[in-house]
């Protein structure tokens, strides 16, 4: 059966894919693709079609705001919805991310109903 | 026979069958007339007699206040149960959301647990204790506290925050951390947090059985982290006895790969 939903996770923390991944699973026909810093996102987002992306800000080799930046600067992935997980609970920090292009910001610890929540509002999902 | 002849005679034809249709049709009309009239007649009649006969009032009264009665009953009926409907639907909104909250709490439980228990390499099993303690519990600055069994001393050896070398060197029994390792008991106090290295927030001793391994001390926690949720309780109590297992597992098995390398080692000698 070929999936409905791709979306990315790009996290360093494979605590944190694990429990995303946990929580996406409840969407139906949803496939979650991992990478483990922003540079193997980076590579992902560009070789393959996604409709959403889950990214971390704090990761090595390359931060989730530079590969947001990366991403909204590629006209093919304007429209992504890109969601921001990460422990930067400043309110600079979120209005960075969100004019960066980021749709959702949301602090960890993450409740996994309200992510599943936010990517079911930015995929137009019942 | 002419055929101006033949076609006058079916125009007859025509006008007759029309003709008798119609007288067909003005019987049928008299007939209904008369059958309504005659109802009109019942009605009027039945409506004079009810007006005469008080009995008769009385009776049809009685009756219409005895329907009107059930309908009300009914009615009463209707919406208690509607009430009742409401009622357990709020019931199964609530306990919805509660299956929800349990659902989320035991799906961060088992990732914490898996990947606890998903490596023998004792590095690795720091790192996923400072992921859990960061992103499940949200701490900022904490230190993971080894038993030095050897000086009877806690010291950090690994640390968020803050480096490790920062934190003191803490006899078993002493402070808050040294009394928690001792006595095995978690130390949960202000979340507000705290500068002092020897006073933490939570302290979680980390122990195999009664033998105590180190400690997990907490002393900031994320500045969107307001307090303690019944979920980072149920962590503290996971923490404190699968990163212990974990913790002691990955030694002993870091040290018998020690020891195996060590006989490998005469065994080669011997036979070459």
């Amino acid at each position: 059966m070929s999936a409905t939903h791709r979306i990315l996770i790009v996290e360093d923390s494979p605590t944190m894919r694990q429990l995303l991944v946990f929580a996406l699973k409840r969407l139906k026909g949803a496939e979650m693709v991992e990478a483990q810093d922003g540079m193997d996102g980076l590579r992902k987002v560009s070789s393959d079609h996604f409709d959403l992306a889950l990214i971390d800000i704090n990761m090595p080799v390359m931060d989730g705001l530079k590969l947001i930046r990366l991403i909204r600067g590629e006209d093919n992935l304007k429209e992504m919805p890109i969601v921001v997980i990460t422990t930067e609970g400043a309110k600079e920090d979120r209005e960075r991310a969100l004019a960066l292009g980021a749709n959702e910001y949301l602090t960890k610890p993450i409740q996994s109903n309200r992510v599943l929540q936010v990517v079911r509002n930015l995929l137009k999902l019942e | 026979m002419s055929d101006d002849r033949k076609a006058l005679f079916g125009r007859a034809d025509e006008f007759m069958s029309l003709f008798k249709r119609g007288a067909e049709f003005s019987k049928e009309l008299i007939a209904e007339n008369e059958r309504l009239r005659r109802k009109v007649l019942e009605l009027e009649q039945h409506q004079n007699f009810a007006a005469r006969d008080d009995g008769e009032w009385d009776k049809l009264r009685a009756e219409l206040l005895m329907r009107i009665e059930n309908l009300e009953e009914e009615r009463s009926n209707a919406l208690q149960r509607l009430r009742q409907l409401e009622e357990e639907n709020h019931q199964f909104a609530r306990r919805y959301v509660e299956v929800e909250e349990e659902n989320n709490n035991l799906a961060n439980l088992y990732v914490a647990s898996f990947q606890l228990h998903s490596t023998l390499d004792l590095s690795e099993v720091v790192k996923i204790v400072i992921e859990i303690v960061i992103n499940l519990i949200g701490a900022e600055m904490f230190a993971v506290y080894m038993l030095d069994e050897k000086t009877n001393r806690l010291e950090a050896v690994a640390s968020e925050g803050e480096a490790a070398e920062s934190f003191p060197k803490v006899p078993l029994g002493s402070g808050i951390i040294g009394s928690s390792v001792e006595s095995g008991e978690t130390f949960c106090g202000d979340p507000a947090g705290s500068d002092d290295y020897l006073k933490p927030i939570v302290c979680i001793p980390l122990r195999v059985q009664d033998r105590p391994i180190g400690a997990l001390a907490v002393y900031r926690l994320l500045q969107q982290k307001d307090g303690f949720s019944p979920l980072d309780h149920e962590l503290f109590t996971l923490l404190a006895g699968h990163a212990a297992t974990s913790i002691f597992s990955a030694r002993l098995y870091s040290q018998s790969e020690r020891k195996r390398n060590t006989i490998q080692g005469f065994i080669d000698l011997l036979t070459k």
